[in-house]
């Protein structure tokens, strides 16, 4: 396949983790065996679908609130802007966050962890980015939690992110974890991607700036999504 | 103007559904497995399937996103068309079943001049896949198959895997093996 049909660099994949990670056990019935068969960029991939403000409304990006009085837990400000390699900013994307509450319990009916359950807390929000890719949520810092994936295996406190960017081959879902997790090196999730500079691009940072004072500590999480190559492709004609 | 890497890919994890599917929970999701209002141009149509692991199990916890253009083969696009988005979601069952009610989308353009047979993009996630997974359904009932540049990449053996079959009049049927014996043939975008 030339590269001339490929209008997002194959190269920015090495980030990604293989789909085949011994150490995560539930990759071993699911991770697909066949080599992937490497596409062409078309008119399919090169769209997506569109979600804009309408799909979030304003109090969905509070995670703190909607219930009959505040959850449990350390609240924190998660920010940052969605940007692609090349630095642009995604504006106008949708993210779906889910996270654990303070205790390291999810709302989800499968989750059998011995951990309370917070009335005042379900976990899940949803923002759109703004002009120059920024998005904030506000919720409480989650928990960690034991799974059964190996001997005294625990998840480091992380928050699911999901980001659409503006077409199919943009999709991504991922976590962001908190600086200085002794669980981080653990972790076959976490572990699973190669590179470790690639890796650390999970691991939000704690701001000062973003901290407000007598209310919520501020962390910083900026998401990059593929971009487009300098050079680009013929563009279908979109008919 | 400064190269950045990627965010990396990680697992949607098995606790998904209050926020991505959460219907069950009675919550507003942003989309659910309806592509479409009964406006939309096209014949509507039910694609169903199960997503399969390496043993042959259901995939009871999946989530799995379709993308498609609509009946006379256009993609949405930000000028937005309220009857149809293009995109629906669905979380497997316990079975491992998922149903998505759409249109049977049209031809889309290719390369250099080549059209597309009728295609649907797939995403599927789950516990355990630490990248999304996507595939394509294509349709068996479609003559223009034998042309897709698409599926003239796939090794003609393991092509099956990628087309629906049509199991009634409106109802195609099209089952995902994440792993093994007949698994299904997933792309690198």
């Amino acid at each position: 396949m030339s590269d001339t049909t490929r209008a997002y660099p194959r190269e920015s994949l090495s980030a990604h983790p293989p789909n085949d990670a011994p150490a995560y056990a539930s990759t071993r019935l699911r991770a697909p065996r066949q080599p992937l068969v490497i596409l062409p960029h078309t008119l399919t991939e090169l769209t997506g679908p569109v979600y804009g403000h309408e799909s979030a409304a304003p109090g969905e990006s509070d995670l703190t609130a909607g219930h009959a009085g505040p959850p449990l837990g350390e609240r924190i400000v998660v920010t940052g802007r969605v940007l692609d390699e090349d630095g642009r900013p995604v504006p106008h994307t949708l993210i779906e966050i889910w996270q654990a509450n303070s205790a390291g319990r999810y709302i989800h009916v499968n989750d059998r962890h011995d951990a309370p359950i917070d009335p005042n807390f379900t976990g899940a929000g949803r923002v759109v980015t703004d002009e120059s890719g920024g998005y904030a949520f506000t919720t409480i810092k989650p928990g960690a939690y034991p799974w059964r994936n190996h001997h005294n295996a625990w998840r480091p406190a992380h928050i699911h992110f999901s980001l659409f960017g503006p077409s199919f081959v943009s999709r991504l879902v991922t976590q962001m974890y908190f600086p200085g997790d002794p669980l981080l090196g653990l972790d076959p999730i976490y572990q699973s991607i190669p590179d470790p500079r690639a890796r650390e691009r999970l691991i939000s940072s704690f701001d000062i700036e973003t901290t407000t004072p007598e209310w919520a500590l501020g962390y910083r999480f900026d998401i990059v999504l593929r971009g487009r190559g300098a050079t680009p492709m013929e563009d279908p004609h979109h008919g | 103007m400064a190269e950045r890497g990627v965010t990396p890919s990680q697992t949607v994890g098995p606790f998904f559904a209050y926020c991505l599917t959460p219907e069950a929970y009675d919550a507003r999701g942003i989309a659910g497995n309806e592509i479409a209002t009964p406006d939309a141009p096209g014949r509507r149509i039910h694609v169903e399937g199960r997503v399969l692991d390496g043993a042959g199990e259901p995939v009871p916890d999946a989530m799995v996103e379709i993308w498609q253009a609509d009946g006379e083969g256009r993609y949405a696009d930000a000028a937005g068309n309220a009857a149809f988005r293009g995109f629906a979601r669905a979380e497997t069952d316990v079975d491992g079943r998922f149903v998505f009610v759409t249109v049977k989308p049209g031809p889309v353009p290719g390369h250099d001049g080549v059209s597309q047979a009728p295609h649907i993009a797939v995403s599927v996630f789950a516990r355990g896949l630490l990248n999304r997974l996507a595939t394509r359904i294509y349709f068996d009932d479609e003559p223009a198959n034998s042309g897709d540049p698409v599926l003239a990449l796939v090794p003609a053996e393991r092509r099956d895997t990628l087309i629906a079959r049509r199991e009634a009049e409106g109802v195609y049927a099209f089952d995902v093996r994440l792993q093994g014996e007949g698994e299904t043939v997933f792309f690198e975008i």
